[in-house]
């Protein structure tokens, strides 16, 4: 059962990473790799929220929206599974309002140095992308969690590495219109195809 | 009638959403290996924006700015519920490729970008038309990308063959690199090079 999680662990980190397999929070991934510790700091903000917001959203899942999850209300025959969007946004802003609150009040030094990122998240693709395939993947609780530490790990690899590429990217010439954003997407392009070579491994 | 034009015209080049506003990109590089979800994923964009622009210009001097955030991404959000239950229902074989990219919709930095930006400044009617003009904007490099990677990856537009490949006795060999996710970075790149080669102002600082 262990070897199942870990699978599922490596798995989300590099064969489906969520950035460069699946294109999720592409704007922010883009927008905000100009210097290698701006990308460390959201890297690890995306980490904490989506460990969080996947497996409460997978209970909400579970518990309230499935067909058939309210039998002890009286409400057998409820589908609530088309309020699944509104429901996955309203909890994962919730959630990353209550952090910011959480960590502002017992960790003011990493408030500070996640500053604006915080409220930013709750609009990554990344964050509700991940909620959309647990839901989508059919995963348990216990599987909500791994995958969920996982893919925020794989995001967070991700964008520090592209980070890292662009601040050595200085150095080189650029042609004029390439500049900035045209050479970025062509480095995360390569990024990309040098991901699908994990595609091979089997698990 | 300037304006018209203007509002509307203007987010399709001159400031392209995905290509010089950098909004948006996630669906365009996931959904874009045919033309047929490409199109269907576009109408989705260009209703939600259109609309979210519309309902958010007309309560715009009502909702307190403290939670104007929570309020947008209701009304996305409802919006992006009626466009995915419309293409479960219509179109289902292309709702199960687009997969979860309808519900990304509502996290689209496009639709938020622009409620933030234009429509809570300004009256619906030059709301709807930037709405549409920047739902358009998307749409134009969304299926420039597709019909690349689907004319030259498999050969064919919309499922009907149009260069006849040599596994069918034809003398195309397809590309598959373009099927790959990857080259669609490829391709927006290069877009962006060709947009900022002609409007020279809009290339960045080094």
């Amino acid at each position: 059962m262990l070897e199942h999680y870990i699978s599922l662990f490596v798995k989300s980190i590099f064969i489906d990473n969520i950035a460069l397999s699946l294109f999720l929070g592409m704007c922010t991934f883009l927008a905000v790799s100009r210097r290698v510790d701006t990308a460390a700091g959201l890297g690890v903000a995306v980490v904490v929220v989506q460990s969080i917001t996947v497996p409460v959203n997978n209970l909400i899942y579970n518990h309230v929206l499935r067909q058939g999850a309210l039998e002890w209300a009286g409400l057998g025959g409820a589908d609530l599974r088309f309020l699944g969007l509104i429901t996955y946004i309203g909890v994962i802003a919730a959630m990353v309002q209550i952090l910011e609150m959480a960590l502002d009040k017992f960790f003011p030094r990493l408030y500070n140095a996640l500053g604006i990122f915080l409220p930013l998240i709750t609009v990554n693709c990344a964050i509700l992308g991940g909620s959309l395939f647990m839901v989508e993947r059919d995963y348990t609780f216990n599987e909500s969690v791994v995958f969920g530490l996982g893919s925020g790990i794989g995001w967070a690899l991700a964008i520090i590495m592209l980070a890292g590429l662009r601040e050595k990217m200085k150095y080189s010439r650029v042609p004029a219109g390439l500049r900035g954003l045209g050479i970025t997407f062509i480095t995360a392009g390569l990024m990309a195809m040098i991901f699908m070579l994990f595609s091979g491994i089997q698990l | 009638m300037a304006l018209v034009k203007k509002t509307l015209l203007d987010p399709v080049i001159r400031n392209n959403p995905i290509a010089i506003q950098v909004l948006g990109i996630c669906s365009a590089l996931a959904v874009t290996s045919r033309l047929d979800t490409t199109l269907i994923m576009c109408l989705a964009v260009i209703f939600v924006t259109s609309f979210s622009n519309v309902s958010i210009s007309m309560i715009r001097s009502h909702i307190p700015s403290s939670v104007r955030i929570i309020v947008e991404m209701t009304i996305i959000a409802s919006l992006v519920i009626i466009a995915d239950q419309l293409i479960r229902a219509y179109f289902f074989d292309v709702s199960k490729q687009l997969s979860v990219y309808v519900g990304l919709i509502i996290t689209n930095c496009i639709i938020m970008g622009r409620a933030e930006a234009f429509a809570l400044q300004n009256p619906p009617w030059p709301s709807l038309l930037d709405g549409f003009g920047n739902g358009l904007g998307y749409s134009v490099i969304l299926i420039a990308v597709a019909v690349v990677r689907e004319l030259f990856g498999q050969g064919k537009l919309l499922g009907v063959s149009i260069i006849p490949l040599d596994t069918e006795g034809g003398w195309y060999t397809a590309n598959g690199v373009l099927l790959l996710p990857a080259s669609a970075f490829f391709l927006i790149g290069g877009l962006i090079w060709i947009i900022r080669t002609v409007h020279k102002d809009l290339v960045e600082e080094a």
